[in-house]
């Protein structure tokens, strides 16, 4: 029982309630950073290290928290994390925290991760809630990274350019480039590509959840249809 | 062939989506003869390679979305989508600039919005804006008006150019290209020089650009052709030159050695092209008539603004973009009372 809970939780996450896929929410950190796929991750990791932070810590005080002040109790909590986050970002991957920004502390007015502290960690118990922000977190990183690395392969023709700010100088080798002149397109690039990407990642999302349901809805025949064969 | 989805208002039959295509196509005819004269044949490759890719996309969405394939490809608006395009974008633009212009155009702006009637944004103008900010310098590289040219290309020349993306061999893209009239204007002006000093170089004509203007006045005669034949009302152009003129006037008027006359505004870049043939594409411009004349002064007034003030030499397809979006409120705005309504009885 508990453990289908958990791929339930995990699938949600990742896939059939993708934060910003389906819930749409974080929309405004993701279509302005995710130019190239390093800034995607660099922001995803954020995102998720205090989606998971903030759903533990909600899910044990949910019940000390009277109801009425719980929404400015979660900002309190969120803000607190995105804080350290910031801090420890700026020391450590100074470069990284230069090119995101603002969006950093923006992390903290991010609609997923108060969706999920009040949809989610205030209703359930501290190991659910952990593995609920870590698949909401991953799943958000996923799309950031997935985005950024399509625009910026079409708008400047690399991939994983500037992976030293991240993982340091052994990974410069991490970068691909398909030549110096390639004529990227700068739209992809500039906020437009964003909005047409996501758009684009939705619709295929939704094709391939329509094609599966199609195969499950078909299964059963197949099945049938093997069996005759098989006893013929 | 009859158009099917259409319910009411019926017309007659001589109004099928096709025939109107088709006059659209005869009217630009003499235009792109124009162009082909003053900046040789790329225009017409341009406009094959255009049609060939528009028609092809056309068919595969259409495959894709499991409806009829001939009778869309049959009504020509991809065509016309194509042609547009091809005669905005400089004669010796790469083959796949337009290929990638033809499929977002098709694609994107037109199929995915729901095919020819449903679509916001005029396609071949948002292919435009698409190709103008993602590749800047190949969209802006003019080829001179023939008989201005030092080094004319032959046919296999500009073949070539096109298809390997290369200028010539022994040849710079400089020596062979150069910046549009409206463009060369700005540039002058921005460096500080007066605008009759500007009018001094060879490159210019009686009202505008050299070769340009003709080309324009070309456009002009098909656009009154189907003011004639009621493909198109007078309302959208006619604004649209108000628009544009009227602005052009008044800062003239205030100093003329900083900001051109009106004339040249109308017979420069885009603008005689865009005022009959893009503004007035019945799919995303307005439907009333008092709608019509707001959309159109307001799209000449942006592309004055724009060419002015902004960071793009010509702002045809910028203006009717923005005019595009705004047009459904317009029409909203605009709605004409229905006969024995309204409040003059209450």
């Amino acid at each position: 029982m508990s453990n289908s809970g958990f791929g339930r939780i995990i699938k949600d996450g990742l896939w059939s309630s993708n934060q910003a896929l389906v819930a749409l929410l974080g929309l405004c950190p993701l279509l302005a950073v995710t130019n190239t796929a390093i800034n995607g991750l660099g922001l995803g990791i954020a995102t998720t290290a205090v989606l998971v932070a903030s759903n533990g810590t909600v899910s044990l005080i949910r019940n000390l928290v009277r109801s009425e002040v719980r929404l400015p109790v979660f900002v309190l909590v969120i803000a607190s994390f995105v804080t350290a986050i910031e801090l420890s970002m700026n020391a450590y991957f100074h470069e990284l925290h230069k090119i995101l920004g603002i969006f950093i502390p923006l992390i903290v007015t991010n609609c997923a991760i108060i969706g999920r502290a009040e949809a989610f960690a205030s209703k359930n118990n501290l190991l659910r809630s952990l593995v609920d922000g870590l698949s909401v977190g991953v799943g958000f990183t996923l799309v950031l990274v997935t985005l950024g690395g399509m625009r910026e392969l079409i708008g400047q023709g690399t991939l994983f350019d500037q992976a030293h700010l991240m993982f340091g100088a052994a990974a410069e080798g991490m970068s691909l480039s398909l030549g110096s002149d390639f004529q990227g397109m700068l739209l992809a690039i500039l906020p437009p590509g964003a909005f047409i990407g996501l758009g684009l990642m939705i619709a295929i999302k939704n094709l391939i959840d329509k094609r599966l349901a199609q195969t499950t809805a078909t299964k059963p025949e197949a099945i049938e249809s093997g069996a005759e064969a098989g006893a013929s | 062939m009859q158009f099917q989805t259409f319910s009411s208002p019926h017309t007659d039959r001589s109004s099928s989506v096709d025939k109107v295509m088709l006059q659209v196509i005869l009217a630009l005819l003499p235009g792109v003869l124009a162009m082909t004269w003053y900046f040789g044949p790329g225009v017409l490759i341009n406009i094959v390679i255009a049609t060939l890719s528009a028609v092809a996309f056309e068919a595969l969405v259409l495959k894709l979305r499991k409806r009829p394939v001939m009778p869309t490809l049959h009504d020509l608006s991809a065509v016309v989508t194509a042609i547009l395009f091809a005669i905005a974008v400089p004669p010796l633009l790469p083959w796949w600039l337009t290929v990638i212009g033809m499929a977002f155009a098709i694609i994107m702006v037109k199929q995915l919005y729901g095919g020819l009637g449903y679509n916001p944004f005029n396609p071949a103008m948002a292919a435009y804006v698409l190709l103008l900010i993602s590749w800047p310098i190949p969209m802006t590289s003019w080829l001179p008006p023939a008989v201005l040219s030092t080094n004319p290309l032959d046919f296999m020349q500009i073949v070539s150019a096109i298809f390997t993306s290369s200028p010539p061999t022994g040849l710079e893209w400089d020596a062979i290209t150069m910046a549009t009239p409206l463009d060369g204007m700005r540039t002058n002006l921005d460096q500080g020089q007066m605008i009759s000093e500007i009018f001094q170089s060879p490159v210019w004509g009686d009202f505008g650009g050299l070769g340009w203007e003709w080309v324009g006045n070309w456009f002009l005669m098909g656009g009154l052709w189907l003011i004639y034949k009621r493909t198109i009302t007078w309302h959208i152009p006619l604004a649209f030159f108000a628009g544009l003129t009227g602005l052009a006037m008044i800062t003239f008027l205030f100093d003329p050695e900083s900001y051109p006359f009106a004339l040249f505004h109308v017979f420069s870049g885009g603008a005689i092209l865009g005022a009959f043939f893009i503004a007035t594409d019945p799919v995303t411009a307005c439907t009333t008539k008092k709608g019509q004349l707001i959309y159109g002064v307001a799209i000449g007034m942006l592309v004055y603004i724009i060419r002015t003030w902004g960071g793009y030499p010509d702002a045809v397809a910028f203006a009717v973009l923005l005019l595009n979006m705004a047009a459904p409120t317009i029409d909203y705005y605009t709605q004409p009372q229905v006969f024995g309504h309204g409040d003059n009885h209450g």
